[in-house]
């Protein structure tokens, strides 16, 4: 396919189209409203369903029904909507059915703002619904990757009967960049053995997130670990910049990565040699190169657009090895690549020592430069 | 190589679609490139503006601070962004719209009066082709020919028959600008 300018948010629409998507359910909300809007034109006229619902609340649950059936189905929101569907989105995942869900990231907390945010790690990685249950999470930093991820999003959830999160921000939402979309595949509804499609000829499935006896819910947790041990194995994904001789490494994913692409650029011109790691799944998170390379680097910069939360995945993997400093910008700030460039410099130029939370150090710089 | 242009006005004035036209050109030329809005609660009637970077390997940020070329359609963003084009930049302001001069002289100015000369190529929302025109005069990037290209092949079918008086639009921006740099020698 030729490359097209496309904007994030109708390109991962077009994306999910031509992956065979059937039915989407959602409510407007920016930063993403856009990927609800294509999906209003096309879906209808390709004959496949499109519901705006009541609610965020309800959509969710549409898309609960709508994947017991087996068809490719997804839903997308910002922040503030996410957080709505996250009782329903943990009902799907004690279903063990497939889903795909985009968040488009917004500053927050509260209904906060409309600006790029990460803030919404924690939700999509740790926490979110209420109850175990792994997820996977991917993180596209650039309009081709946000493409790529929407089609691989449906592949892995229904390899792993998984909940797969894309978490976008506002940047990757409203930018347009040239990039290939995928050839359209023809909708090919799978007659999966748990699908419940109509029981006529054929034994009742059931359905259900409802375990009473206490003991078949914790062999259903621990059948949901053995599907996430696999996924840890096989489904790690990440990108490396300028590492192999690197003395530090900044780390970063979706626009902050991108933006400290630009600074590790700059720092290299200056002599520094410093690499970037950009996670691309955030869940399974990429801990063995982070292993591998706390064994040979000096420090780390952690940057992120919120207070510190994949930080946390950076200080378990390295182990205390190195020093790991952070850089954060929350409530729907987005650094710019001077700002990063000052923090590669004061890694490369001080004596640094292991902290316990780096973020103590940040937040004072943080006052100072605020000031 | 990368390059990077911020185009700033009000609401209307065809800011955003003036960056487009600059990135399907970099696009069609063979560059990357990124187009990025102001999409804030402030587009609404406010000011809006978009930020272009064109480069021939993967873009890193979207945005920067100090851009090397500027286009100021209103009082607002010339006010804005003066300070914070790229020492040797280029600011190239819509003269219809601001009543100043700018305080820096270590970059390029150039005045182009472009609702009058809009107007003059027969309808005012040509501005922002007239102000791009100025632009690539200022700033080459790319060629006009390469920018008219690009216009005339991702303007929907409904609407190229407006192509000759948007290209005509382009020339008079970038013939003024050639005019006021050629003064500034």
């Amino acid at each position: 396919m030729p490359r097209e300018l496309l904007k994030g948010n109708v390109a991962m629409a077009e994306a999910a189209i031509r992956a065979g998507l059937e039915a989407y359910f959602g409510y407007p909300i920016t930063p993403q409203t856009e990927i609800l809007e294509h999906f209003s034109k096309r879906l209808p006229e390709l004959g496949r369903a499109f519901v705006q619902a009541e609610s965020e609340v309800a959509a969710i649950n549409m898309i609960y029904g709508a994947a017991c059936t087996g068809a490719r189905v997804m839903g997308s929101s910002s922040s503030p909507g996410v957080s709505l569907m996250m009782e329903g989105l943990s009902y799907i995942a004690g279903t063990e059915i497939p889903t795909v869900l985009i968040n488009v990231m917004r500053g927050g907390p509260g209904l906060g703002n409309i600006a790029p945010s990460q803030g919404d790690y924690f939700q999509a990685v740790y926490g979110g619904g209420h109850g175990d249950y792994p997820r996977i999470v991917l993180a596209p930093s650039t309009v081709q990757e946000a493409i790529d991820l929407t089609v691989l999003s449906f592949d892995l959830a229904e390899k792993y009967r998984t909940v797969v999160i894309l978490i976008a921000d506002g940047s990757i939402g409203q930018m347009m960049e040239p990039a290939e979309l995928p050839e359209m595949r023809p909708v090919n509804r799978v007659d999966w053995p748990w699908a419940t499609n109509g029981a006529i000829g054929r034994e009742r499935r059931i359905l259900s997130s409802i375990y009473i006896d206490p003991n078949e819910e914790e062999i259903t947790n621990l059948r949901l670990f053995e599907r996430w041990k696999e996924i840890q194995k096989n489904e790690v994904r990440y990108k490396e910049y300028y590492c192999d001789d690197a003395d530090f490494v900044v780390v970063g994913f979706g626009t902050a990565g991108r933006v400290a692409l630009s600074s590790v650029r700059a720092a290299r011109q200056q002599g520094i040699k410093v690499g970037l790691l950009r996670p691309v799944s955030l869940s399974p998170f990429p801990y063995q190169v982070l292993d591998e390379l706390s064994k040979r680097v000096q420090a780390f910069l952690v940057v992120e657009m919120n207070m510190g939360q994949m930080l946390n995945d950076v200080l378990m993997a390295t182990k205390g090895r190195v020093p790991v400093e952070f850089h954060g910008r929350p409530g729907g700030v987005v650094p710019f690549p001077d700002e990063i460039l000052a923090e590669i410099q004061r890694v490369a130029t001080t004596k640094l020592s292991v902290a316990p939370d780096p973020r103590h150090a940040w937040y004072d710089r943080m006052l100072a430069m605020t000031k | 190589m990368q390059k990077e242009i911020l185009i700033a006005g009000f609401g209307g004035q065809g800011v955003l679609f003036a960056g487009q036209v600059l990135a399907y050109a970099a696009m069609d030329t063979g560059h990357e490139v990124t187009w990025i809005p102001s999409y804030g609660p402030e587009m609404r009637g406010g000011t809006a503006n978009c930020t272009v970077v064109i480069a021939d390997e993967e873009i890193g940020s979207p945005l920067v601070q100090y851009p090397p070329a500027v286009v100021a359609l209103n009082l607002p963003s010339f006010d804005k962004y003066e300070a914070l084009v790229q020492p040797g930049g280029v600011l190239v302001v819509n003269q219809s719209m601001v009543d100043r001069k700018a305080q820096r002289d270590d970059i390029t100015v150039l005045y182009i009066p472009g609702n009058e000369m809009a107007e003059a190529c027969g309808n005012r929302r040509l501005l922002n082709m007239v102000m791009t025109g100025a632009l690539l005069a200022a700033f080459p990037v790319m060629s006009l020919d390469e920018a008219k290209t690009a216009l005339k092949a991702h303007l929907p079918a409904k609407h190229q028959k407006l192509i000759p008086n948007n290209f005509a639009a382009m020339d008079k921006g970038y013939e003024t600008a050639k005019e006021q740099l050629g003064r500034n020698q």
